[in-house]
């Protein structure tokens, strides 16, 4: 089967079909696209299994999925900086 | 009604549907994943209707005795017997009336990926509660760093998808798992520079007697030494990561030796350049539902909270039975046993057809010795590979413990020694670990352990579970959408609105 095309943050991405967004990222070299609250620290997989919820990202305007869960679909569209698009909302 | 509801599709979940199945009953399964197995048999996504791959593929063990389970439950699903739930958590269980009422979410908010039709409540007579268990994590200074995994989620990546998270590992904490973790790595064409592994062999020796009871394990182990002896990866006993360094991701660790009761050894650091870090210190059953059934709960040998079970694999409450990692970690083929024996008990006291036969009882018999045998051997590998009493001694002030909240081990000891928090909830309320995303389920453990030190009480007994039970009761058992709150709320009383339990779907937005 032919790869999938992704976008992060408008970039092309490549994923396999059957990866999961944490996979495909991680095959790209990307380790991290999350900003932490309060010290602005990166973050990306931790537990890789849905339970820390460390991985989380935008996708196709909805956020706070978490990346190690959500199979690639193509065309999806990413955005980095969860808790960032978290805060507009809230204010 | 259906006679039984089960949550978890892993080995005891899988095991627990499919002989419920088998005796008759009426089924409903529930699982957070969209494929059968969970953790333990995770795999590449199944391309057949009956789900394909009957090799098995690199890293699976007991693959045969899955592909069995999966092909009896794709059978029972298709009569109709049972109702499968894929991507689907519970996020709330009622129990006391006739029987328990699930509240059903979908895992994921991406359209297109909810389960179609999936009704917001299902009742069933009895409830078989599998949830399985993730990494116990001990905070270490620049575990929050991009690279550093859990040893399961790097092994995840692995079976998924045959992702290697790197180039270069470390792979570190204690227990059994971290072996297939880095065999897993390495045969992915990763380098692993390092197993470092905190207690030593010699307490496998000192347990044997528990460790020959279960002869496959004895085997499996084999072929992990002979995986570690070809790709030449370095077993470091006595050893831990103390600290790993980076500055937007992961560059090095350093190693250092333990001396009695896990202390550092000072001057015994080592730098080892990685991008890759493993950390596991045994696993932590997911309670959630358990806790939130009111079933009773105790500290385990390995010092998790484990549910209170009977030999019938009972809970305290009525209707509410539990197997696999939550009555106590003991992997997947007791798991298999377990869900086999919780089904076979329920089938038993339901009645109907086939229930009270003497083939029955005899089958239930053989697993409950099947269950004290594997349980021997969990104990003495508990035993053998403790959490290092003294693992506080690698925190820096600074260290985070709890990563969703960023509240540092500084901040935690201040807790304690200006505000007197002498125990976990304290600390939670205080502090605030544990009250972000996870809701603790990755800093609980740490975080209770830390609780105990501080009030310089041991970490053990009644203390320890009640610390446990407060990083480990939650409101919620899985994020559900503000509108699915909303709908249980009578007219004109205000949902809750507590940002980090419920998922914001913006649906409503667009």
């Amino acid at each position: 089967m032919p790869d999938l095309q992704l976008f992060l943050d408008g970039v092309p991405l490549a994923a396999r079909p059957g990866q999961t967004l944490g996979a495909a990222l991680t095959d790209a070299g990307i380790v991290s696209w999350r900003t932490t609250r309060n010290a602005r620290r990166p973050r990306g997989l931790f537990c890789g299994i849905g339970v820390c919820f460390d991985c989380l990202l935008m996708v196709d305007g909805v956020p706070n999925q978490r990346a190690c869960l959500t199979p690639a679909r193509d065309g999806m569209a990413l955005r980095t900086g969860a808790d960032e698009a978290q805060e507009a909302r809230d204010a | 009604m259906l006679d039984v509801a089960v949550v978890g599709a892993g080995p005891a979940g899988l095991a627990a549907a499919v002989h419920a199945a088998d005796a008759g009953l009426s089924v409903l399964l529930v699982d957070a994943g969209t494929q059968p197995g969970g953790q333990y048999w995770r795999h590449a996504e199944e391309r057949e209707p009956e789900g394909g791959a009957i090799q098995a593929p690199a890293g699976q063990h007991g693959w045969k005795r899955f592909v069995g389970l999966r092909a009896r439950l794709y059978a029972h699903e298709s009569s109709g017997r049972l109702t499968y739930w894929r991507g689907t958590q519970v996020w709330l269980v009622e129990t006391g009336g006739a029987g328990v009422v699930l509240h059903l979410t979908s895992t994921l908010d991406v359209p297109g990926s909810a389960p179609a039709k999936l009704p917001g409540t299902e009742s069933a007579r009895r409830l078989i509660l599998c949830p399985g268990g993730c990494d116990r994590q001990l905070p270490v200074p620049g575990w929050d760093l991009p690279g550093v995994l859990a040893a399961g989620g790097a092994q995840a990546l692995l079976k998924a998808s045959g992702t290697a998270a790197g180039r270069v590992a470390v792979v570190g904490g204690t227990g059994p798992f971290l072996l297939p973790v880095a065999a897993g790595l390495a045969g992915a064409g990763v380098k692993v520079a390092a197993i470092c592994e905190a207690n030593s062999p010699a307490g496998w020796l000192k347990n044997l007697r528990g460790a020959v009871q279960a002869p496959e394990k004895a085997v499996e182990g084999a072929g992990y030494a002979a995986a570690l002896a070809r790709h030449r990866i370095p077993y470091r006993v006595r050893t831990a990561v103390t600290e790993i360094h980076g500055t937007d991701r992961v560059e090095a660790v350093t190693m250092s030796k333990l001396g009695p009761g896990g202390a550092v050894l000072r001057g015994t650091g080592r730098r080892v350049p990685c991008d890759v870090v493993a950390l596991g210190w045994g696993f932590t059953p997911q309670l959630d539902l358990v806790l939130a059934a009111g079933a009773g709960t105790a500290v385990d040998v390995d010092g998790s909270l484990v549910a209170v079970a009977d030999a019938r694999l009972r809970t305290t409450v009525q209707g509410v039975s539990v197997a696999g990692e939550a009555t106590g970690v003991g992997g997947a083929a007791m798991a298999v046993a377990e869900g086999e024996l919780a089904a076979l008990c329920v089938a038993a006291e339901s009645g109907g057809a086939s229930a009270a036969t003497a083939a029955l009882g005899a089958r239930i018999a053989t697993l409950q010795r099947q269950r004290a045998r594997m349980r021997a051997f969990a104990l003495a590998m508990h035993r053998a590979n403790p959490v290092p009493g003294r693992w506080h001694g690698w925190l820096a002030p600074e260290t985070v413990v709890c990563r969703c909240e960023e509240v540092s081990y500084g901040e935690l000891c201040r807790a304690h020694d200006e505000l007197g928090a002498a125990d976990a909830r304290s600390l939670k309320s205080f502090a605030r670990p544990g009250m972000g995303w996870c809701q603790g389920r990755v800093c609980g453990y740490a975080t209770a352990s830390i609780a105990a030190a501080l009030a310089g009480r041991p970490f053990a007994g009644p203390t320890a579970a009640e610390d446990l039970r407060s990083m480990a009761k939650r409101t919620l058992a899985a994020p559900v959408p503000l509108g699915q709150l909303a709908a249980m709320v009578p007219d004109g009383a205000a949902p809750p609105r507590q940002q980090p339990l419920t998922k914001e779907t913006d649906h409503d937005h667009r």
